[in-house]
């Protein structure tokens, strides 16, 4: 009796938080079919936000550099994470701890400081534009991908890739055929992280990116003072129910791949149990 | 030997990395320390640096420390219940509880702020509801408690992840045990819980405690313009006043507070390195 009170009291405070984290959600999501250029007075239901939002050049530019940033930026750090990660976990301790506090700066320092400290380095070498947000990007997501493949490197069997170089297989077939499969969740995770973190940075790239180019984020802050265009509450809208849907779909094919795994692993212990008895 | 070898040689595959960070990480940091030692007409000065201590900066620097603490210490208080609440789910219903928690940050942030400020504007849906119940309007826009409904509904997200990763692994045979032996809820908390998540509350305070401080977008969507963050004086100098030597000179100040960060994580990520033998 007093589990099942806890239990609801408990579900009762997730739904709070849950409401606190989803409010502003619902106001955008309900603004966006909202007949009027007024961010207080319901005007009723409309899709015109969503009809306009396709024939506005300027958004889908700004949609277009945002998706070509991430996804750009988040491969690129991908591959020179997953390879700075192999090395530095080769490393001696003291190595190791020095790269390592190298990888927690542009993850601590405050988000301003990285941003303005690119820029001021940039100026002396590039015209400030797309090709320095992409270098800024890479720049504070290589720390995402490398924190997320060292816990699966440092639990790695290593044995297997040794085994395999043994039996003759050069470092790059080993690497491919038996570490990268092994680190493949941390590879993947690190992505989206990446990929993530790009769309949803606004300050880095407000001081990095020059006049011309835009993001969504550069593109909303500008419109903060004239008044956001509702067409920016249709996309957001549509951005938010398709990331919804897709990692609906991940959950679950994720949850019945779990059940599989559990089904393997419980299977694996009562083996490992039955050793120890023997 | 011959294993050593080896190790040293996959050390080699960091060298991307290793010139990325001394590139993108290290030269713009000399580069932000060389403006901000330096005056606006040329030639050495610590003024800039030592510019925190005006009125107006050291002002907006006591209200950025209120902001940030204040947050942190809001965002611990809301998250504990939560994570706890989420343990007692079951596996599956975890992974979607934390799906969920973690969705909302494919809403563009500023648009999330934006509709923060509309609903608690003073005929925004806070008021309209709250005067359906027969109270009085509240006055919160504009004010320091706006900014900082701001900071924890856009930072309560790296409180709860962290804190729940440490608090999943919790055995729970541990809570068991000590029920059996007669421990109270209280003493199972601060002798058990508590213990064993700290490390995920650690990262949970250097993940809320700077980026808080340092917001800019945040005070001036919701402070009215009123409200300066040591984030805004330090966008100000850059986009307006153009006084990038005092820009960097207070980005440079602020590092204090991420070096203070790095000392936390740093002592965790040691211990948190298991031996690597091979």
């Amino acid at each position: 009796m007093v589990e099942k009170l806890k239990d609801l009291m408990s579900r009762c405070y997730i739904a709070l938080i849950l409401l606190f984290l989803y409010i502003p959600i619902f106001v955008l999501i309900v603004l966006s079919f909202n007949n009027s250029r007024s961010r207080v007075v319901w005007g009723g239901f409309t899709l015109d936000w969503y009809r306009g939002l396709f024939a506005n050049a300027q958004i889908r530019e700004a949609l277009i550099t945002t998706l070509v940033l991430a996804f750009a930026s988040a491969l690129i750090a991908t591959i020179i994470g997953v390879s700075g990660a192999l090395g530095i976990h080769a490393m001696s301790r003291r190595n190791y701890r020095i790269m390592m506090i190298f990888t927690n700066i542009p993850m601590l320092n405050a988000d301003i400081v990285t941003g303005i400290a690119l820029m001021l380095w940039f100026i002396h070498f590039i015209p400030l534009g797309f090709g320095s947000v992409l270098l800024a990007h890479i720049t504070f997501n290589i720390p995402y991908v490398i924190m997320s493949v060292m816990p699966q490197l440092q639990r790695m069997n290593i044995s297997i890739y040794e085994a395999a170089r043994d039996l003759g297989a050069n470092a790059l077939y080993g690497f491919f055929k038996i570490m990268l499969p092994q680190l493949m969740g941390g590879v993947l995770s690190g992505f989206f992280m990446a990929f993530t973190m790009s769309i949803d940075d606004f300050v880095i790239t407000y001081f990095t990116k020059g006049a011309g180019v835009n993001t969504l984020s550069t593109m909303i802050y500008g419109e903060i003072r004239k008044g956001i265009k509702p067409e920016m509450y249709a996309l957001s809208t549509l951005i938010f129910l398709v990331v919804l849907c897709l990692l609906l779909v991940v959950n679950h094919v994720g949850a019945r791949n779990e059940k599989k795994n559990r089904k393997y692993y419980l299977a694996q212990e009562s083996n490992e149990r039955e050793e120890f008895t023997l | 030997m011959i294993k050593r070898k080896n190790i040293n040689k996959r050390a080699w595959f960091s060298s991307p990395y290793i010139i990325w960070v001394v590139g993108f990480t290290v030269i713009p940091m000399l580069v932000i320390f060389r403006y901000a030692f330096t005056a606006r007409e040329g030639g050495f000065s610590i003024e800039n640096v030592l510019a925190l201590f005006d009125p107006i900066h050291f002002k907006a620097l006591l209200f950025s420390l209120k902001i940030a603490l204040g947050c942190t210490v809001i965002c611990i208080l809301l998250a504990y219940p939560m994570v706890l609440a989420m343990r007692r789910l079951n596996l599956g219903q975890r992974g979607f509880a934390l799906f969920i928690v973690i969705l909302p940050m494919w809403m563009n942030f500023i648009l999330r702020i934006l509709a923060w400020q509309m609903i608690l504007s003073p005929n925004g849906i806070l008021n309209f509801i709250v005067q359906k119940l027969g109270l009085q309007p509240l006055a919160i826009a504009n004010t320091g408690t706006a900014v900082m409904i701001g900071v924890v509904y856009d930072y309560l997200l790296y409180m709860i992840l962290p804190l729940f990763n440490a608090i999943a692994e919790i055995d729970e045979d541990i809570l068991e045990a000590a029920r059996d032996l007669g421990a109270e809820s209280l003493t199972i908390f601060f002798r058990i819980i508590l213990p064993l998540s700290l490390p995920g509350l650690l990262s949970g305070i250097v993940m809320v405690f700077v980026p808080s401080m340092t917001s800019f977008v945040i005070s001036d969507i919701l402070g009215g313009g009123k409200m300066q963050l040591i984030g805004n004086v330090i966008e100000q100098e850059f986009t307006k006043s153009a006084n990038w030597n005092l820009g960097s000179g207070l980005s440079v100040t602020l590092m204090i507070f991420v070096l203070i960060s790095m000392a936390f994580t740093m002592k965790n990520d040691v211990e948190g390195k298991k031996s690597a033998i091979w």
